[in-house]
């Protein structure tokens, strides 16, 4: 069917455009644009009324000419090319190749924007992924299925952490595995680090990676995480494969989400982000999951740096009320040279409780978990009053929470880059550390177990 | 069906759409239509409510995805404002936020929820074993019981006479099998009209159902949780909130109400919640099992969800539809509870339409009526009597998810306002996983007072003792805590460092309590035996303190250190808590003793 062309805008004003006398449109349709040149632009319908179509042109609007930009409505959603041969590739922000090895061929169209997820169909994630790194493992543990952010700061080992995960994790095992890689508004360098770390420890043929670096448009940032997880929903419910995707930098993502909004008028809520952030933020993180009956699953690490380290400001804070849980990197332990500088107090899993303990991990893994968090606790409030009275002053039960604090960070959570530890060493290691205290002060683990483990090694 | 609401419905009336952004449209040649009228838009039929008129226009909310939506496109008319069907087949069922149960949804259109698939709320083919309870030439009025139905095990469904209703029966329903479609009876009214009374009718969600009186609450809503039970109880038919920053532990404390609490009938809405909540109690409740009943939770269990990725318009529909269905529970004279996780998305939602209709903002782009929405919701709940005499309630429980975990925000500084039953949960104590997080100083219950009354006779009569003593010693270690965290605790007196000592035992053997595992449903007796276990420690060692015994010497024994073990052990288990009490008499004994001996210079 050939679309009729519309020659000429009416407004122009920041990546929008207005088109006059415009029928047969439908919300939310793809765009193609031309400038004065024949260069093609993309966009997409924003607001219709019977006068007016409000489009949102991605790439930008810059040089077009309001008389002589032609405008064609697609009849269509903004799509993604899916296929198999994805795997290996690299493409930008809106799909399209980005690597120089031509187009893909075969497979199918679909919308980006996904539909939601019947509640109905979903599975419950009970499957602990394996990721090596003890206070993950044993305080946070990561279920296959799960959307499980890691907090992080500008400067911290972010990046390191989720290239971690990506090549210990037993996703990566025996089954049919994939990492999809969504770059969004990243640096050049944090990208390249990306790519080449995960193929240099032999994945390169299991990667799909959607680039929109810093310095390309802004406005692509919204199309590039669903872009991903179009393509790792594919992977993993078409394609029966376990699905790994990163997603850097989530505040690159708001940030853009907050510019298209101040320039589309819209009324700002908090700190000028639109009032529909947690709904779009939503509509990106409800996107993983296992479904019943179907072999893959698409598991989720964003990574959103807090701007000024600040937890509550509503990027982190409306994205920790939708994943489930959130890992937490600390500039103060990172400055002890601890690595990875997880804090440990404010990180959690959400799906945790139901993935450990009896017949998934351990036993005595719940226990020991409640105990180190609490301990720890109660470590980080003896430090203070030690900052206060001096360290000689505290009692002997206080010196003990002190010793314990040092020893648990310098031997539990302080591992190698590629230090990949067993779940039964680590806990066996949180035991060991848990020795350090009175037994008074185990009150979260339960008497059989402390029985079980921590007279035995008195003997 | 005649008993309609009272929207006239003139020949098919349609409109054109000349206006989209997103969930909100706007359509011309609507004059005809009513205020709050369901329309059905463009040729998917997309499911919308009128929400404001003006000349020729009215603005639209569409309640699904509105992507593809064209200008010009119909705007069909329904005659009655949002609705739901009430009738047999609701328990144990899974809906969206505007009615659609989940399961049809997913035999019709696979793993994924798109746009304009109609299905029915209640399966009409479903066959139920009918009882008919009145007869032809009764005289029957509003909420008046004609027939029964065993719908679960566990709860009778009373087929009652709509409200606003009146006549004589002419014919009512053989008992045996029907279809959930059938009518029950057929009543002439005053005019001699002879009108059907169908198994299954609708209700306008907005609307409150009539009662005929509201009562006081002062029966305990027992939620087996310690910390709420113990400390700050809710009453039946009353109201609570449960605001908390993410991670705190909202959703599992709902959970936790959802699958312990002592009501007939449990509505869980998920609104604006995660998918895989939703999955997780579709997958426990038919497992876990009633502690009052011992059958499966899913028997007494309804589940309303609209997760955070479905339409935002739906979102606000989904507490409406809840209340609605709890509504009609109540009026059989079931004791209903409501989850509501969470309050704040349901705000939200408004925020984000009333910014759609570029509305002025009040406070943090707010609609300015937030408030009379929430206190609507709110006051939706009560303990009452029926129109048709019988007694009933609507507990409501609402999460509040405040931004930063800052309660002064206008969703829960507001919500304050219209509840009675306030459990703040608090960062720190989540930090530490000391669940449920719910902090001691924060929270407050204006019903414990109200029903003190039912726990002296039902658990003991020195139930309100033990409370008024436990927050004493509670609110004491706040301020010794202070001066700890400055001076450390070695230069306290004994006396003081006893009172911090027996609130530790009282954090971490009392307030504290996993959700799973056996603990996970405690009875008021084992809280009960628990505190008493521990002020008797309290009580004893305080006289040993005052006679210059040293805290050191008293807290040092094994069976001290069993105290905060006492919660693995079950209820039942007497032998078990008069063990540890006994063991902890004989060590303050011996203490005492050794004292004494030394004093003599022995």
């Amino acid at each position: 069917m050939a679309q009729p062309e519309y020659i000429g805008v009416k407004d122009i004003e920041g990546p929008f455009i207005l088109v006059e006398n415009v029928s047969g449109v439908g919300y939310g349709e793809l765009v193609d644009i031309r400038d004065s040149k024949g260069v093609r632009r993309h966009g997409q319908v924003k607001s219709l009324s019977e006068k007016a179509t409000l489009v949102q042109v991605f790439t930008g609007t810059e040089d077009l000419v309001p008389n002589n930009t032609k405008v064609r409505f697609l009849g269509k959603p903004l799509e993604v090319h899916l296929s198999k041969y994805m795997l290996g590739r690299t493409f930008n922000g809106l799909g399209e190749p980005r690597d120089g090895c031509g187009e893909i061929y075969g497979g199918k169209r679909v919308n980006i924007n996904g539909l939601p997820l019947n509640p109905m169909a979903r599975q419950y994630p009970r499957d602990f992924i394996h990721s090596g790194i003890s206070a993950i493992d044993t305080l946070m543990t990561l279920i296959r299925g799960q959307k499980l952010p890691i907090f992080s700061g500008n400067g911290l080992p972010h990046n390191q952490l989720a290239v971690q995960i990506a090549t210990q994790s037993k996703v990566m095992g025996s089954e049919e595995f994939a990492v999809v890689f969504a770059g969004i508004g990243v640096k050049h360098d944090d990208a390249a680090y990306f790519t080449q770390e995960l193929s240099s420890r032999g994945h390169s043929n299991n990667i799909v990676t959607f680039l929109n670096l810093a310095d390309d448009p802004v406005i692509e940032r919204i199309a590039t995480p669903r872009m991903a997880l179009s393509t790792a929903e594919y992977l993993a419910y078409e394609l029966g494969m376990h699905v790994l995707v990163i997603m850097t930098d989530m505040t690159s993502y708001c940030e853009a989400l907050r510019e298209l909004g101040v320039a589309a008028g819209e009324v700002p809520s908090r700190k000028g982000y639109p009032a529909y952030l947690y709904s779009d933020l939503a509509s990106l993180y409800e996107r993983a999951g296992v479904v019943r009956g179907l072999e893959g699953s698409v598991t989720q690490i964003p990574i959103l740096t807090m701007p000024n380290d600040d937890i509550t400001h509503p990027i982190p804070d409306l994205t920790g009320f939708i994943t489930e849980g959130q890992i937490v990197l600390s500039r103060e332990l990172d400055a002890k040279n601890i690595y990875p500088p997880i804090d440990i107090l404010t990180s959690l899993s959400r799906l945790m409780k139901d993935g450990i303990g009896k017949g998934f991990t351990r036993e005595d893994h719940p226990g020991v978990a409640s105990q180190l968090f609490a301990s720890y606790s109660r470590v980080q409030e003896v430090r203070s009053l030690a900052g206060v009275v001096g360290e000689d002053e505290l009692s002997k039960t206080d010196k003990a929470f002190l010793s314990f604090g040092r020893i648990f960070e310098e031997r539990f959570l302080k591992q190698g880059r590629e230090d990949d530890r067993e779940i039964g060493f680590s806990l066996d290691m949180a035991w060991d550390i848990l020795g350090e205290l009175p037994q008074s002060e185990l009150t979260r683990v339960s008497m059989t177990d402390i029985r079980a483990h921590i007279k035995k090694k008195e003997k | 069906m005649e008993l309609k609401n009272n929207i006239q419905i003139p020949t098919p009336r349609v409109g054109t759409v000349d206006f989209v952004n997103g969930p909100v449209i706007k359509a011309s040649g609507m004059r005809e239509f009513g205020m709050r009228e369901v329309v059905k838009v463009g040729p998917r039929r997309l499911m919308g409510e009128i929400i404001k008129m003006d000349g020729e226009d009215a603005t639209i909310q569409v309640y699904e995805d509105t992507d593809g939506l064209r200008i010009n496109e119909d705007v069909i008319g329904t005659g009655e404002p949002l609705s739901i069907e009430l009738g047999p087949g609701l328990i144990g069922s899974f809906f969206d936020g505007i009615g659609r149960p989940l399961d049809s949804l997913l035999k019709a259109e696979g793993m994924y929820i798109s746009p304009g698939t109609a299905v029915n709320m209640i399966d009409r083919e479903r066959l139920w074993d009918v009882t008919p309870v009145a007869k032809v030439g009764d005289l029957v009025s509003g909420g008046m019981v004609l027939a029964t139905i065993q719908e679960t095990p566990l709860l009778v469904h009373r087929i009652m006479t709509p409200p606003d209703f009146e006549g004589e029966i002419t014919w009512i329903i053989p008992s045996g099998k029907h279809h959930a479609g059938s009518d029950v009876a057929r009543v002439k009214d005053a005019f001699g009209r002879e009108v059907s009374v169908p198994m299954i009718q609708r209700w306008p969600v907005r609307t409150p159902r009539p009662y005929r009186e509201r009562l006081l609450p002062n029966e305990p809503f027992v939620t087996g949780q310690r910390v709420i039970d113990g400390l700050f109880p809710l009453a039946k038919g009353g109201t609570a909130c449960i605001p908390g920053g993410f991670g705190t532990g909202k959703t599992v404390t709902q959970h936790q109400l959802a699958k312990w609490g002592d009501a007939q009938v449990v509505i869980y809405i998920g609104c604006g919640e995660r998918g895989n909540e939703m999955t997780d109690v579709l997958e426990q409740f038919p497992v876990l099992e009633d502690p009052r009943s011992g059958r499966p939770l899913m028997e007494r269990t309804i589940l309303i969800a609209n997760t955070s990725n479905m339409p935002v318009a739906a979102r606000e529909a989904s507490i409406y539809t809840g209340i609605t269905i709890a509504e009609y529970f109540r009026d059989m004279g079931y004791d209903v509870a409501i989850m509501a996780d969470s309050t704040s998305r349901w705000a939200e939602a408004l925020r984000e339409l009333s910014g759609r209709l570029e509305e002025i903002p009040a406070e943090e782009g707010f609609p300015a009526y937030l408030p009379s929405r929430l206190a609507e919701f709110y006051e939706r709940a009560g303990r009452v009597v029926t129109i048709s005499g019988e007694n009933g309630s609507v507990s409501v429980i609402g999460a509040v998810s405040p931004p930063g975990g800052d309660f002064t925000e206008p969703v829960t500084r507001h919500t304050k306002r219209f509840i009675r039953c306030f459990w703040g949960l608090d960062k720190n104590l989540a930090n530490a996983r000391h669940y449920p997080a719910i902090s001691w100083t924060d929270s407050y219950s204006e019903y414990a007072a109200e029903v003190d009354g039912w726990f002296c006779s039902n658990v003991d009569a020195r139930w309100g003792e033990l409370r008024d003593e436990v927050r004493n010693i509670l609110a004491e270690d706040n301020k010794i805590q202070q001066v700890i965290k400055l001076v450390g605790e070695d230069v306290l007196p004994d006396d003081q460092r006893l009172i911090a000592f027996t609130a530790f035992l009282i954090k971490n053997g009392y307030l504290q309590q996993n959700s799973f595992g056996s603990d996970s449903y405690s009875p008021p007796i084992k809280g009960f035996e628990i505190l008493s276990v521990i002020l008797e420690f309290h009580h004893r060692a305080m006289e040993l303190v005052h006679k210059d015994i040293p805290i050191s010497l008293i807290k040092d024994d094994e069976s001290v250190d069993a105290i905060t073990h006492l919660r693995e052990f079950p209820a039942e288990d007497k032998k078990s808590f008069d063990g540890v009490r006994s063991r902890i008499g004989a060590h303050l004994e011996r203490v005492a003793a050794e004292r004494t001996r030394k004093l003599r210079g022995d």
